[in-house]
């Protein structure tokens, strides 16, 4: 099954695929931008602040299943001993880091108008902040051993200590008392969401989701061709 | 109009720096990603350049090469 993962069979797709993937993220951010900033309404709590959440939501959301994502793969991978597993893993790890600093970032300046202050060392927002210190550890370790043996396993043990995080994460605003708010998204139950807000979220998301793949594809192509140069090295 | 809608109550100066703080990010880490690409095909080309015939002809028998040499403006 894992010959399908084979480099050259998932180039000749992802060398094509950017281009549309960016022009299709193009016109869903254009969409998303403008349901977010000029056609959904204001909280009438929250007022036009709320308007950050659709921005912090989705990048929270995508850090974290980029994070699990690259938990599976390393764990597969390792388990399987498919090294295109850790590659499309390592390939993952840029967008994921910079949608866990985009919501950490963004929900800092939620804070400010809505809690009065920038920061708080509160259960969901400290666990965010491991999560990114997770990434920083996984991509510096790529960075150091990215030529030894050992980083298979180093990056698989990085992944599984960080995936204990997530469901810290998810349930934090439940378990303890936190200034953060519970999720207002329920899969299994009514979501307490009003639908005009729920559309421009999910549009965004869809946004986010089309950048990271886009990301991915670029720093996949980037790696392969890294790889092939060492190829050419040894001729 | 126009300016209420920049002001958003006093909220604007949140909501505007939490969007290009966003799309700033995006931006940078595009081009950042695009670059190292650039970077490394451009090493790939000059590499393969440099062989003699017999390696070339090698080389080009794998696939995944002649992708790469072949896609000149893939992002």
């Amino acid at each position: 099954m894992f010959k399908y993962f084979s480099p050259h069979k998932i180039f000749s797709i992802t060398s094509k695929a950017p281009k549309y993937v960016l022009l299709l993220f193009i016109v869903i951010l254009t969409i998303g931008l403008t349901e977010a900033l000029i056609l959904s309404p204001e909280d009438y709590k929250q007022s036009h602040s709320v308007r950050i959440m659709y921005v912090h939501v989705p990048a929270a959301w995508i850090s974290l299943g980029v994070f699990s994502l690259i938990t599976f793969l390393s764990t597969v991978g390792y388990i399987f001993k498919v090294r295109n597993f850790f590659l499309i893993a390592k390939s993952l790890a840029p967008s994921g880091f910079v949608f866990n600093i985009v919501a950490l970032v963004t929900g800092s300046i939620w804070g400010k108008p809505t809690w009065g202050t920038w920061w708080v060392w509160d259960a969901r927002i400290t666990s965010m902040l491991i999560l990114a210190l997770f990434y920083l550890i996984y991509l510096v370790a790529w960075r150091l051993y990215d030529n030894n043996e050992k980083i298979f396993k180093i990056t698989s043990v990085i992944s599984i200590l960080g995936i204990i995080n997530v469901p810290i994460i998810k349930y934090s605003v439940d378990w303890w008392n936190t200034l953060h708010q519970p999720a207002s998204i329920n899969i299994l139950s009514e979501s307490s969401i009003h639908i005009s807000m729920l559309y421009p979220l999910l549009i965004m998301t869809a946004a986010f989701a089309l950048f990271s793949l886009l990301i991915f594809l670029m720093k996949y192509n980037t790696e392969l061709i890294k790889i092939k140069n060492k190829g050419l090295d040894r001729l | 109009m126009i300016s209420e809608f920049f002001i958003m109550k006093g909220y604007g100066i949140y909501v505007w720096s939490a969007f290009a703080f966003t799309l700033t990010c995006f931006v940078s880490l595009y081009l950042v990603i695009k670059f190292q690409y650039i970077k490394e095909r451009k090493k790939f080309v000059a590499k393969f350049g440099s062989l003699n015939s017999e390696r070339a002809v090698f080389a080009r028998s794998q696939s995944i090469n002649k992708e790469i040499l072949s896609n000149t403006t893939s992002i």
